[in-house]
């Protein structure tokens, strides 16, 4: 056989076994990647509405399900994704979580924030998936951080709080304000800009559903 | 024996991937924040340099020449996929911290390197062994430097915690120069042992 033909034949072949391969792996694995990723949504929705689940062994993946399956609700906001948590046994939503995103400092950040019923507490916060510095900006995903906007205002009567990461500590007294993170100042301004952003696209469902 | 032997142990330090042939930096500054990543890095990487050289060396008489690195791409490729969908399905949470570096592995020269450096010229056994050895190689190297960015920059090992919770981490360490910084004297420090000495 000719050199020419030879080299046709061969990349002939190899290319459909590569992509039988390839297409058997993906959809062998697709049911199990694509629960994996519901699942990392769901487990960020419960944390963001203020359960501790960073116990890893009386949190089991298991648990996470079955309270997401009894407490969470998904509704939407004007056309917008809106989740509520109902208590067990209570017949009406007490708490309200809603997805955030925006940009930080290399990636694009994605979280959930959730508020108390009066619609304008801040009763949890989570970021699920980023690309900041370990250390630095990835502290956006820390306890310590997350923690600090708990019981903060994102809204005041009905408006958008400009809320604020600080560059160091936040003012005592400022409940619209939590401590930045040192050596990730642009990062905490990605946080600021989303919350701004975020929180005024939903202030005008918040207000209507204050009314009833 | 001696001569599997060699082939396998060889790349552990006297030619070691990372610090004598300065390969595969990328990931090595990339995924040594923690411990467990640059594990699950490591058997990545292994499994893939491993498998690829054993399915290059089974083909190396029959690739055609003229389109010899692109077989190689191919092979190098689908076995990089194949590995990143089955951390996403098995591992999820280390694959999330990994994140795109599973996918370059395509593009680390380690891979490539010993394709066309070695198994295009050997039987698939000792092509299996030299895959083993440097994939085990470069992980030594890449644990190490992990080791010592995760005690300076969180003070923990491995996740447990080694030094008291209120351990202000080492900002440096977390970040790549840290890591650069790290890997270099890594180097120094081998190639003083071996007395390695690059030939100009």
């Amino acid at each position: 056989m000719r050199e020419d033909t030879k080299t046709l034949v061969f990349a002939a072949g190899i290319c459909p076994v590569c992509s039988l391969l390839l297409s058997g792996t993906a959809s062998g694995l697709k049911g199990r990647i694509e629960a994996n990723e519901e699942f990392d949504v769901k487990r960020n929705i419960v944390k963001a509405f203020g359960v501790d689940i960073s116990n890893k062994a009386e949190w089991s993946r298991e648990k996470i399900e079955a309270t997401y399956e009894k407490n969470v609700s998904e509704t939407d906001a004007n056309g917008l994704p809106l989740y509520t948590w109902t208590e067990d046994g209570a017949d009406k939503p007490s708490k309200y979580a809603f997805p955030i995103s925006g940009k930080g400092l290399w990636s694009m950040l994605y979280g959930y924030i959730a508020l108390e019923s009066d619609l304008e507490t801040i009763a949890g916060i989570t970021f699920y998936k980023h690309g900041e510095t370990p250390g630095l900006g990835a502290e956006i995903e820390k306890p310590w951080f997350q923690n600090n906007f708990v019981g903060k205002k994102l809204y005041a009567d009905g408006v958008p709080t400009a809320f604020e990461i600080a560059k160091g500590k936040a003012p005592a007294g400022n409940d619209h304000a939590v401590d930045g993170i040192s050596g990730a100042t642009l990062t905490g301004k990605g946080v600021q800009a989303l919350l701004n952003k975020d929180s005024a696209a939903y202030a005008d469902y918040f207000n209507q559903i204050k009314g009833n | 024996m001696a001569a599997a032997k060699k082939l396998l142990m060889d790349p552990f330090s006297d030619n070691n991937p990372i610090t004598v042939q300065v390969l595969g930096i990328c990931s090595a500054l990339a995924v040594t924040v923690k411990v467990d990543t640059a594990i699950v890095m490591t058997l990545a990487l292994t499994s893939v340099v491993t498998l690829s050289n054993v399915v290059i060396s089974l083909l190396r008489n029959v690739i055609p020449s003229g389109i010899r690195m692109i077989v190689e791409m191919a092979v190098i490729a689908s076995l990089v996929i194949i590995a990143d969908q089955l951390l996403k399905a098995f591992l999820f949470d280390i694959s999330k911290q990994l994140s795109v570096f599973v996918g370059l592995i395509i593009t680390n020269c380690i891979v490539m390197g010993r394709a066309e450096a070695f198994a295009l010229q050997n039987p698939p056994g000792p092509s299996m062994l030299d895959g083993l050895g440097n994939g085990v190689g470069y992980g030594i190297i890449l644990i190490a430097v992990a080791s010592i960015r995760e005690f300076l920059g969180f003070g923990s090992w491995f996740g447990i915690q080694l030094l008291p919770e209120n351990y202000m981490g080492n900002g440096l360490a977390l970040l790549a120069p840290g890591a650069f910084i790290i890997l270099g004297l890594l180097i120094w420090l081998q190639r003083t042992i071996n007395k390695y000495v690059e030939e100009s």
